[in-house]
């Protein structure tokens, strides 16, 4: 009951500002259409087939990652500006809170990337076989509640906006440019291979290639294991996080 | 059950070297309205975060309507309500969604969270305000519906940590008399900080003063006027602390905040 409702909170004030669903949508189509149509002759030429095709999966993966961990500035703000001390004298535990926060920016995010989804088919995209697609969903709701969680264990151990933004530069743009998302992980020189591999992002992006175009550079149980692990994980460092915070 | 709602022994709250609170003990009765008064950084913000389970203390024990505030957070939860210093609304939520989720998470049967909302919400002059967004509302506004949501799981303690700050006195005046009435007819114990001493002075049944971490007068308006030997409050609070300036430590969230906040009210 109460999950529900904190969970619903975060859907209405999302679906209340329009900037935030134009915003979070718009980056990824952004860099869909700029790569896309920019480099996707160069590929072309290269012999590598469709780029748009290629880069789809990246690029959903990419909403997911800003878009969760932009998220995380919603705890930020909950911090900064008492929402936060409401739901913590309340007779609920600090995991209820987080869960249903958190699974409230899991369904905004992993709607934006399905917004980005069907926008890509407006370009061209199509999955190789539909059949596969729910199992493509499973991953990017999976992944995103990694990053969901990630991002609020963030927010938690950073007290302001300029903090989590620096964050944002130097961690989340480095694992977005080295996961192979716009770029075929072959083609990396050896030092980047290795830290693609290293990137658990890499491996998420390769799975929806798996899935949506039956294109990989991993094997697709590894990239499972690695996001089974990566959740774990992840959930582990939010809600720690979580409960560490002091008012 | 003992006469006393809030039982404190001495507690406690050390942070690094930092000593905030120092070993104090007091209690309050049932029913009562208790002025708790201090400077800044005397320790009144920690001891309210230690009453109401946002701090753990260093030492010493708290109980709550007979609740191991320590031990038993949860239980002890149920049994107050508050209105913190900074507003606590969610300002993308209406009026009414922010008493709705508040009634949620004390599990409150539904058809006693809607037929409670309304009541308060009239009470605090909101209710034809209930579908607005929170963002849209003034200071004073803000202020009484958190008053309305800290009261709606039925506490039988309400924190108030400056509650007037900020207010003008139009304001101020309405916002006690609803305290006042709901002391009356609820019998709630109303537990306040102020530094509005004239306020205090026309509230409180009983009045404790802390500074510097420790509880240096404990008793009614008279018995300060008579130990102070002066004739009105803010005389007896001035010769209890002095009349020296606080150089309070300003914590950087707490800066950060009042930034936006100023900014905001441009």
């Amino acid at each position: 009951m109460e999950i529900y409702y904190l969970w619903l909170r975060q859907i209405k004030r999302y679906t209340r500002s329009k900037s935030r669903m134009i915003g979070a949508v718009g980056q990824p189509i952004l860099f869909l259409l700029a790569l896309g149509y920019g480099i996707g002759s160069l590929y072309k030429r290269a012999g590598n087939g469709n780029y748009i095709e290629f880069l789809v999966p990246g690029i959903i993966i990419q909403t997911i990652l800003f878009g969760a961990i932009f998220w995380g500035i919603n705890i930020i703000w909950d911090k900064q500006f008492g929402f936060l001390k409401e739901t913590l004298v309340a007779p609920v535990s600090r995991l209820r809170i987080l869960m249903g926060s958190a699974l409230g920016g899991s369904t905004t995010t992993l709607a934006q990337a399905t917004m980005v989804f069907f926008l890509s088919m407006l370009l061209g995209f199509r999955p190789y076989n539909w059949l596969l697609v729910p199992l493509a969903l499973i991953v990017a709701m999976l992944f995103t509640f990694a990053v969901t969680c990630f991002g609020a264990g963030l927010a938690s151990r950073v007290n302001d906006f300029q903090g989590f933004q620096a964050i944002n530069q130097f961690l989340i743009f480095p694992l977005f440019f080295l996961s192979g998302a716009l770029f075929p992980i072959q083609g990396f020189p050896k030092a980047l291979k290795i830290i693609a591999s290293c990137n658990p992002v890499s491996y998420s992006v390769d799975a929806m290639r798996h899935l949506l175009i039956n294109q990989g550079y991993f094997q697709l149980w590894k990239d499972l294991a690695v996001l089974g692990l990566m959740v774990v994980v992840m959930v582990w460092f939010g809600v720690s996080s979580f409960k560490k915070i002091e008012t | 059950m003992s006469d006393s709602i809030i039982d404190v022994k001495n507690l406690t709250k050390i942070y690094g070297e930092h000593k905030v609170v120092k070993n104090i003990s007091f209690s309050v009765a049932r029913g009562e309205v208790f002025g708790f008064l201090g400077p800044n950084g005397a320790g009144k913000s920690t001891t309210i975060k230690m009453l109401t389970t946002l701090l753990k203390p260093t030492n010493g024990t708290i109980k709550l309507d007979g609740t191991n505030v320590i031990e038993e957070k949860n239980e002890a939860r149920f049994s107050f309500g508050i209105v913190f210093q900074d507003p606590s609304l969610d300002d993308e939520l209406t009026a009414y969604e922010n008493m709705e989720l508040h009634g949620v998470l004390y599990h409150l049967p539904k058809a006693d969270r809607i037929k409670r909302s309304e009541e308060l919400m009239k009470l605090v002059e909101l209710w034809d305000r209930k579908d607005s967004l929170v963002k849209t509302f003034s200071g004073g506004m803000k202020r009484r519906l958190e008053i309305a949501r800290g009261l709606l799981h039925h506490p039988k303690v309400l924190f108030l940590d400056e509650p007037t700050l900020g207010l003008d006195t139009q304001t101020r005046n309405l916002l006690w008399d609803y305290v006042e009435k709901l002391n009356k007819t609820e019998g709630m114990t109303i537990f306040f900080t102020t530094h509005y001493l004239e306020e205090a002075e026309n509230v409180a049944d009983r009045i404790a003063v802390i500074d510097d971490g420790k509880i240096i007068a404990n008793g009614t308006v008279k018995q300060l006027l008579a130990l102070t030997k002066t004739k009105d409050l803010e005389s007896a609070y001035l010769r209890l602390t002095g009349k020296q300036i606080r150089e309070e430590e300003v914590d950087p969230n707490e800066a950060f905040r009042s930034r936006v906040r100023s900014r905001r009210m441009r």
